[in-house]
């Protein structure tokens, strides 16, 4: 198939549905960034190496990079620009900000989407399972000490918050 | 201002960053999130040889391509002649530059770019650099430092001559810097014990998430804008300028938010090639790279041979110290031989030193600074020798540092006096916190490890203007990578008295805030803080003035406390204290906008001194290294905002940890790259680290207002020593090359276990 010939893809992104015409070869990031112009997901590797381009699939953690747009029909898609429900920031992006979890802000909507994905399976998370569940997020800023520290406390921030309602 | 400091409100106050909701949303825009109205993409042809002449491109097939707007070459790149003077934009040589951004006659590295497309599409644009016919005659390259060095070494460029050699024979030797000071021969002769090791480190990239990237949008006119992830805008300005000949009044350069740099963006790659691109296509022309790309061209900083000797005698004194440090400079000469051959014995005060730096040029990229350049590589070797000096003499090893330790009124090899600065108290907390007593457990060890960084004032520009509602905004000239704005914020807020969401915290452009040098050599918040500081004094002085008018009484009459205007004394009259914001709704029947802006070359930036801690466990069947503790005391002088502080120390700590245990770049014979990838080239991730302790010293820079000392850099100099030290408190091995990867371990292990099971 040459590159000129378009394919229709139909997705749902943060509850909206879309309708677009993609190249077939285009990944879900491309379709986010370039068709949508949805940039808050970010590419920093293009190969699934470095978890920037991170979004849910269903409330699966999944890099954006090495998912085809096509396959995307059906599936729920949540990017880091639709946790914001209302004008309220999700527990983990307000953490990150209070506690000084992002620098140059790049690795920041991937490591949020990892983050939230964790909590969604795991209210009280460990340390360690936070670690591991940031491992395919490269930050090169940070040392993770502050984002570990910033997850944690958004854990506790969402377990007070479902203890009160 | 003492640290602790119970009156001030917001310097030292963890404040909540400005751009921090934009980066927790996805709303901050980096340089690839820009886009325009006609917008085509750029893509750059990169050769895969190591080194070749380039005999011919033909561009014709690439151009012919349907959807193919604009084809570039090096030929439309303005040369700077390799024998004429330098032309300088901060440390960069336009010299080089120029021919390393794309080569001109010649490829010296796998990925130097040889050509670049615009096209509609990325697609075409790649299929379009496959079009494109360059005959090149291949020649022998060189990769390793010493190999370079080699009287028969292939050439990589026929001007360069070895410094002091009278033979006219071209060399890969570019460089030579020593510093000199006493008689090391004669020191060494004092000691009881002297310690001679060499060294080996492997080039290392800055490996920031963001690849490059950049938009650049050109008028009819030949006004071009650029947007482009960078640590400073001016210094794209000054280098687009210089390489595609238009005066620097034709570009205005915009800062995009900035996915990491840590030295690695302080050069151009991409925006003189897009901008070149626009200029012919005539649409406005975005370039990204590839992680592959990134690899492959940009950064890194150098690889490393070196040899330290010490002299000690039995009571601790360093009698002598000499090193030689050999760096690759890559490509073009500029390895960082001053930052390795300067810091690497700057912590301590030994009467005879001698230390060479020696640049040596390479079939790789171009070396780039990378976090406190040079010196990691100088203080590597030299804090592993000491380490083995003080097991030699049975002394501990931060009671040796203490006891050499550089302090006020020492007067470093590499030239100046130190001034008040906390290196004895980073050696102290480390030595008095609970982690230099917790115990080890088998397979474990502790190591320790010192380091310095010289720290950087330079050109910056600050104005504050008052708006009509009596907020306020801060504008400077260096892009924000750590969290710099809301360290202006704060002292802005202070200065001024008001609460700090009252003050907004821009980057101002190329064209709207005057020069400012790049945000490195841990310099932004230190010179920022100086000229934010100038301004909001010059601010207050009119404020002072307008409240004077509105009272009609002299201006001398009146102070400024806590952000109001009062009279000084019952005999300057009796008046309601006046808010800046009520100043403000009066602006203009007392003399119109109110603002003040400072513009200097900073001076008196004070070094940067940091004592490390680290504890290892090792796997003796996989040669794992494990990380289970580490501490880092550093003196950042007043921390305006101790958050990130903090984060810079953590952050420099984990780029080291990677150095230290499993970065490095592998070529194949060929000379191209083997790992150009996260998966390959392993930089530390969450689940590899411990906790990271931080421990914040606070020891007033007096040439400072605030008392700030550079934090930045500093925290990556002592971490592959401290590591290495750990691995001998571990296994009694000394391990003299990076990485320290499981595979040399294990070999190191298994060389020492016959000999081991003989003693």
């Amino acid at each position: 198939m040459s590159s000129s010939q378009k394919v229709v893809v139909t997705c749902r992104v943060n509850g909206e549905d879309h309708t677009v015409l993609a190249d077939p070869r285009d990944t879900l990031l491309e379709l986010l960034r370039d068709r949508l112009e949805m940039t808050g997901t970010k590419e920093g590797c293009g190969n699934g190496n470095c978890g920037s381009c991170t979004v849910l699939a269903d409330g699966v953690a999944v890099c954006a990079c090495l998912v085809l747009a096509g396959e995307t029909d059906g599936l729920e898609i949540t990017t880091v620009e639709g946790l914001t429900a209302n004008g309220t920031r999700h527990p983990v992006q307000q953490a990150l900000i209070e506690h000084g979890g992002t620098q140059c802000g790049f690795c920041t909507p991937g490591i949020i989407m990892s983050a939230v994905a964790l909590l969604n399976e795991k209210s009280k998370p460990t340390d360690a399972e936070i670690r591991h569940a940031i491992a395919g997020n490269i930050c090169r800023c940070t040392g993770y000490e502050k984002i570990v520290r910033a997850i944690s406390s958004a854990a506790e921030t969402s377990a007070t918050a479902r203890a009160e309602v | 201002m003492s640290a602790n400091d119970n009156d001030n409100k917001w310097i030292g106050q963890r404040t909540i960053r400005p751009d921090g909701v934009d980066k927790v949303t996805g709303r901050a825009t980096f340089g690839a999130d820009f886009s325009a109205p006609g917008m085509i993409y750029g893509r750059v042809l990169r050769c895969r040889h190591a080194h070749a002449r380039v005999k011919s491109i033909n561009v014709d097939k690439a151009l012919a391509l349907p959807g193919v707007k604009a084809v570039m070459t090096g030929d439309d790149i303005v040369t700077f002649p390799v024998d004429g003077p330098a032309v300088n934009v901060g440390l960069a040589d336009m010299r080089w530059i120029c021919r390393s951004i794309m080569a001109k006659d010649k490829v010296l590295f796998s990925g130097h770019p040889v050509a670049a497309v615009a096209a509609t599409s990325v697609s075409i644009a790649k299929k379009a650099c496959k079009l494109i016919e360059v005959e090149y005659e291949v020649l022998p390259h060189v990769i390793n430092v010493d190999e370079a060095m080699k009287p028969d070494a292939p050439i990589l460029h026929d001007f360069i001559r070895a410094p002091g050699d009278t033979s006219g024979k071209p060399s890969n030797i570019s460089g030579r810097l020593e510093h000199k000071v006493g008689d090391v021969e004669a020191g060494f002769a004092e000691a009881d014990v002297v310690i001679e090791r060499s060294f080996t480190t492997e080039p290392v990239h800055q490996g920031y998430i963001e690849p490059h990237a950049c938009l650049v949008s050109i008028s009819k006119e030949n006004k071009a804008t650029v947007w482009a992830s960078t640590q400073g805008h001016f210094m794209v300005r000054a280098m687009t300028a210089h390489l595609t000949g238009l005066p620097q009044s034709s570009i205005t350069s915009i800062p995009a938010e900035i996915g990491g740099g840590f030295g690695g963006k302080t050069v151009v790659y991409l925006e003189p090639l897009a901008l070149i691109l626009a200029q012919k296509s005539g649409r406005p022309v975005k370039m990204t790279m590839t992680r592959e790309e990134v690899f492959q061209a940009t950064g890194p900083t150098s690889g490393s041979s070196s040899t330290v000797k010490v002299g000690v005698k039995k009571d601790g004194t360093i009698t002598a110290i000499s090193g030689t440090f050999k760096l690759q400079a890559g490509s073009f000469p500029g390895a960082p031989i001053r930052g390795a051959a300067g810091c690497a014995f700057a912590p301590y005060d030994i009467k005879n030193v001698h230390s060479v730096g020696i640049d040596v040029v390479c079939n790789r990229p171009k070396a780039t600074a990378y976090r406190a350049p040079g010196g990691p590589i100088g203080a590597y070797p030299t804090e592993c020798v000491l380490d083995e000096a003080a097991v030699a003499i049975g002394m501990d090893p931060l009671q040796l540092r203490l006891k050499n330790a550089a302090k006020e009124g020492t007067v470093a090899a590499y030239g100046p006096t130190f001034a008040k600065m906390g290196y004895v108290e980073s050696l102290e907390t480390a030595m008095a916190h609970d982690h230099y007593k917790a115990p080890l457990g088998p397979n474990q060890g502790r190591g320790v490890a010192s380091g310095f960084w010289f720290n950087a004032g330079g050109e910056s520009s600050a104005q504050i203007n008052v708006n009509e509602d009596g907020t306020v905004v801060v504008v400077t000239g260096h892009p924000d990578i750590g969290g710099s704005r809301a360290s202006m914020m704060n002292i802005a807020a202070e200065l001024l008295g008001i609460h700090v969401n009252k003050v907004q915290a821009l980057i101002g452009d190329t064209s709207s805030i005057p020069f400012s040098a790049v945000t490195g050599g841990s310099r932004a918040t230190f010179a920022a803080g100086m000229v934010v500081t100038q301004s909001a004094n010059e601010l207050i002085t009119i404020l002072r003035t307008r409240a004077a008018k509105i009272w009609e009484i002299d201006p001398e009459a009146v102070v400024w406390e806590n952000g109001h205007a009062k009279p000084a004394g019952s005999n300057a009259g009796a008046f309601e204290p006046l808010s800046l914001a009520a100043i403000a709704a009066k602006a203009s029947a007392t003399g119109g906008p109110i603002n003040a802006r400072a513009s200097q070359t900073t001076a008196g930036a004070s070094g940067g001194f940091a004592t490390h801690i680290c504890d290892v466990e090792i796997d003796r069947e996989t040669g794992h290294v494990k990380l289970l503790r580490y501490t880092s005391f550093q003196d950042a002088g007043r921390a305006i905002h101790p958050s990130y502080v903090e984060g810079q120390m953590q952050g420099g700590v984990v780029q080291g940890l990677g150095w230290a245990l499993n970065e490095e770049y592998i070529y194949d014979k060929n000379g191209a790259l083997d790992n150009a990838s996260f998966l390959d080239y392993r930089i530390p991730v969450a689940s590899d680290l411990p906790m990271l302790e931080a421990v914040v010293l606070e020891i007033p820079n007096d040439k400072h207002p605030q008392g700030i000392r550079g934090v930045g850099e500093v925290p990556l100099v002592p971490v592959m020593a401290a590591v290495s030290n750990a691995i001998h408190g571990a296994t009694g091995l000394r391990l003299q090359s990076l990485p320290m990867s499981p595979p040399k371990v294990l070999a190191a292990l298994d060389a020492a276990t016959p000999k081991m099971a003989a003693e």
